[in-house]
């Protein structure tokens, strides 16, 4: 094993050159008081807006206030996925942005943020707040020091008003937006309409309250900063400004919503109950029902009750909570109910874990989420889109195939933001699977398990004239009566088995896998999931500064799982690195499993950190030089 | 198959003739199924317009033995279930039947949830005392002290008081019935049914085989000479709060409901301890989305909602 920490990256591509709208920003300070959630948005919000690619993650801690957050940017004149190591801009609101916190030097784990700013890069901190600058001891790098606080009673009061700390103050997350539109040569009225559109009516007075902070933070600034240009710029690109800015969550609700699921279920958890609160506020506006419950179990069930019932059904949750549905998802699949479809945003675990971090360990539990054989499929996205459209899949392979549906997201798609044309769900097939109507049994009882060649046993709706059936978790005939005899249990198991090789057999190579980059290539990476971001984003990157071709072979569909395209694609490949957010390389655990193929070059991390853009390259570099078998990468 | 046809319902209509029960003879369960079919037939509903939902034990089976659409869930989550059937289509009428263990132990947090929310469903709880599908281990409705012969040593925790805890959970009707006083119970699953809101029937019925303190003898007071159970109507108790807008006398009603469930030994009430009319879940929904008021989900939630202005709103 190759422990790898704590030493900065290479330096980025082209860095003595002037970068046009290849930034790299980040702004750390303390979680709910500090303001960092709302700059970084409002500042990713006016790139997009002007026509930049985006793409912006947050690391935060499991508290409410306090600890610390950093919330970087990544802008692009294509689309972006991931972010790299490097920042040009730091924005700095407390110490441990810079520095780290005492406690975590003991671990050289946490070391501040400082090490991260490129050479010629700039730090802007709040020249109040209690930072030891002689600390910063890099002459590499400029250091732009602006009294926060001064800055807006100076603002205000200029304009006629008198400062009043409660009232104002909450305008300090303008002043590293304006100072960081100085340097980038960024005109601060893409921030400006931002601000007008977020505020209520009876509020629109603080717009130029606002746009006045936002000058003079840029004045000062540009003052303060001792060279003449920044070398990264932020030129608009109005032709791409229609462009949404979007995370995992949001689309995710969207797409329900677009599906017709008409009943969500869930249970406060991060990183998932975004998704949920998002749902609700829509409920006014379409024939959704977001119901809080009492548990997961209850999340759960509720949702196995209304798929039943024949409306779409979906619940959301992370690990803890998905943990607690296990019961009811053997019953959904027991009973063959058409869903649900549960969304399990993934964070790190074991038990309560890491709750706000990243982490893809949940695969070997999702393919088996319960005691017992039973059918259900798995199937993982790679970013906000994906998730979406696969959501959105998820409801129709639920009905069509009558078992649960798990969609394996995690928290780096959940809380990323990212720009997209659309979501891309316009003419996604509905398809709702086969029902039982009156007229298809004549006078023979309905059969709700009907043995059939497919599998698939027509439902009747409850309510159904005519259809009155019933069925259980425990095992039962095709008329859902309780029966322990051998032929009918094992006539049972297989027909819903028997599902699984349909659902393997329909289900279009497209949900399935993609391969991404050249069909022939020195180095295959292979991953599911949110790696796909920062391993896209690695390839071009491989290519011309390293000289090595590389192709994705991203898995989407885990259960069932396309064990011969994989064995073929693999069979093919002339190196494979195998990369995964956990320890024990759970995807290549089943590709050994379903294939027979041992991938021996991993690219692993368990630091509760998801993959960027540069560890990709580093691990598919290092692993390209020499046989590392397992390779663990941590950048903290 | 045929249709009902909803003007000559009987008790036979909701019976189903190729499955038989496997309860012992002389389990209490076959009085609860038996005044089940009989209210089912009063309620005039048609058999393909009612569901009922139970969790695991002896009692979990009654849906196999009701012609209704029916899912015979997992232990303690009937209620859960139920919830989702409920709101999914709130054209069905939902029955929940379940046992003593089912409810009050293992699904005890669901049954308080589900007092607070007030989902327009009827929840029958088969209260024997003992778990009898894992023969005879104390239900947490065993009095502390008492020993079945089933049970190695006498109960050393304390039990729950059912009608209390659905009280404190907002149960807006609720009621205790006794399996083999028929015509009552029969009267009192109508009312659970025809209640807006979540409805209780807490339901004392003999095990003849496990459960060797409450036996038919022991309800029928053999030892002391007069029934044991007795209707709370008889005495003049009126469990239902007629002004609903009066904080006072909902509490009043509560507080009675609560001394009443207290009553136990030579004395044992039967008939509603509670009523009150309140806003349902369902009520609340429509509150945000008026359709909810006069539709399903089943007919309101189709595939293909236009998200054009939902997706607009991240641009």
């Amino acid at each position: 094993m190759v422990a790898r920490h704590g030493k900065p990256n290479r330096p980025l591509a082209g860095d003595d050159a002037m970068k046009e709208n290849a930034l790299s920003w980040m702004i750390g300070g303390p979680a709910l008081t500090g303001g960092v959630n709302s700059s970084a948005e409002v500042f990713a919000k006016a790139c997009a807006r002007a026509g930049l690619y985006v793409f912006s993650n947050i690391e935060y801690h499991s508290n409410i206030m306090g600890r610390h957050i950093s919330y970087r940017v990544r802008t692009s004149d294509t689309p972006v996925h991931s972010h790299v190591e490097q920042v040009d801009l730091l924005l700095a609101l407390d110490s441990e942005t810079l520095f780290g916190t005492p406690e975590y030097q003991d671990y050289q784990r946490h070391g501040g943020h400082l090490h991260r700013v490129a050479p010629d890069g700039v730090v802007i901190l709040d020249a109040k707040a209690k930072i030891d600058h002689s600390a910063i001891e890099r002459d590499d790098i400029h250091v732009v020091a602006l009294a926060y606080d001064d800055l807006v009673r100076e603002s205000v009061e200029e304009l006629g008003v008198t400062y009043n700390a409660r009232r104002h103050s909450v305008m300090r997350n303008m002043v590293p937006i304006g100072a960081s539109c100085a340097l980038l040569d960024f005109d601060i009225n893409h921030v400006v309409s931002l601000v007008a559109e977020v505020l209520p009516a009876h509020r629109q007075d603080m717009v130029e309250m606002n746009r006045h902070v936002l000058l003079h933070a840029a004045e000062q600034a540009r003052r303060a900063y001792a060279k003449e240009e920044f070398h990264v710029t932020l030129r608009p690109r109005p032709e791409r400004n229609g462009h949404m800015l979007i995370k995992g969550v949001d689309a995710v609700g969207i797409a329900k919503i677009h599906a017709g699921c008409g009943f969500q279920t869930y249970y406060p958890i991060a990183p998932a109950s975004d998704e949920s609160v998002m749902l609700e506020r829509q409920q006014t506006q379409y024939p959704i029902v977001v119901l809080q419950a009492e548990d997961e179990i209850a999340s759960m069930n509720m949702a196995v009750g209304a798929a039943h019932a024949g409306v779409r059904a979906a619940t959301s949750t992370a690990g803890p909570g998905f943990s607690l549905m296990a019961e009811g998802l053997g019953f959904a699949s027991i009973t063959e109910a058409a869903g649900p479809v549960v969304v399990l945003w993934q964070r790190g675990g074991p038990s309560t874990g890491l709750p706000t971090r990243q982490s893809q360990q949940d695969l070997r539990f999702a393919l088996q989420p319960a005691h017992g054989e039973f059918p259900h499929i798995v199937v993982a996205p790679g970013d906000a889109r994906e998730a979406a459209r696969i959501t959105h899949m998820a409801f129709n392979w639920g009905d069509r195939y009558q078992m649960p549906v798990v969609v394996l997201a995690d928290k780096f798609i959940a809380n990323s933001l990212v720009t997209l044309d659309d979501l891309g769900l316009d003419g996604l097939p509905i398809d709702r699977g086969e029902y039982w109507t009156l007229e298809m049994n004549g006078s023979e009882p309905y059969r709700r398990h009907r043995l059939t060649e497919s599998g698939i046993s027509p439902r009747a709706v409850f309510g159904t004239p005519g259809g009155q059936y019933v069925t259980t978790s425990d095992e039962h005939t095709e008329r859902g009566r309780i029966d322990e005899q051998v032929e009918n249990r094992m006539a049972q198991m297989e027909k819903r088995m028997q599902k699984l090789d349909l659902a393997a057999e329909e289900i279009p190579d497209e949900w399935q896998y993609e391969m991404v980059g050249p069909e022939d290539a020195d180095v295959t990476i292979v991953g599911w999931g949110s790696t796909r971001g920062p391993i896209t984003d690695a390839l071009p990157v491989l290519q011309s500064e390293h000289g090595i071709s590389a192709n994705f072979l991203q898995i989407r569909l885990l259960r069932p799982f396309p064990a011969s395209v994989v064995r073929e694609k693999l069979n093919r490949a002339r190196r494979v690195v195998l990369v995964e957010d956990n320890y024990m390389g759970q995807l290549g655990m089943l590709i050994a499993e379903q294939t027979g193929i041992k991938l021996e070059r991993m690219a692993l991390k368990y630091d509760g950190r998801p993959f960027s853009q540069d560890e990709v390259v580093e691990a598919v570099c290092e692993h390209s030089a020499a046989d590392l078998g397992r390779l663990v990468l941590s950048h903290p | 198959m045929v249709v009902a046809d909803t003007e000559r319902l009987t008790a036979k209509t909701f019976g189903v003739e190729d499955s038989h029960p496997d309860w012992c003879g002389g389990c209490g369960d076959f009085g609860i199924l038996s005044a089940v079919k009989q209210a089912l037939a009063k309620l005039g509903r048609p058999p393909h317009e009612v569901a009922v939902i139970s969790g695991i034990g002896c009692s979990g089976k009654i849906p196999h033995y009701i012609n209704a659409y029916g899912l015979h869930t997992l232990h303690g989550r009937a209620l859960n279930v139920a919830t989702g059937v409920k709101l999914a289509n709130q054209d069905l009428e939902v029955l929940v039947a379940g046992g003593d263990g089912d409810g009050y132990g293992i699904g005890a947090g669901y049954f308080v949830n589900s007092g607070r929310r007030n989902v327009n469903l009827a929840y029958l709880v088969h209260n024997n005392g003992v778990y009898g599908l894992t023969k005879g281990q104390a239900a947490p409705t065993m009095r502390r002290g008492q020993k079945t012969k089933g049970m190695a040593e006498a109960a050393i925790q304390e039990s729950v008081n059912p009608i209390g805890l659905a009280i404190a959970s907002g149960y807006t009707f609720i009621a205790r019935g006794y399996a083999m006083a028929q015509p009552d119970l029969v009267d009192l699953i109508v009312r659970a049914v025809q209640h807006r809101g979540t409805a209780l029937i807490d339901i004392l019925q003999p095990c003849p085989i496990y459960n060797d303190l409450m036996t038919i003898d022991f309800f029928r007071g053999r030892d002391i000479g007069h029934n044991r159970t007795y209707r709370l109507a008889d005495e003049g108790f009126d469990g239902r709060v007629h002004d609903p807008s009066n904080q006072d006398e909902i509490v009043a009603k509560q507080q009675a409901a609560i001394a009443k469930s207290f009553e136990w030994g030579d004395r044992i009430p039967i008939g509603v301890l509670y009523q009150l009319d309140a806003p349902t879940y369902e009520d609340e929904l429509a509150g945000r989305l008026p359709e909810l008021g006069t539709s399903s989900l089943l007919d309101l939630a189709a595939p293909g909602q236009d998200i054009s202005r939902l997706q607009d709103a991240y641009r």
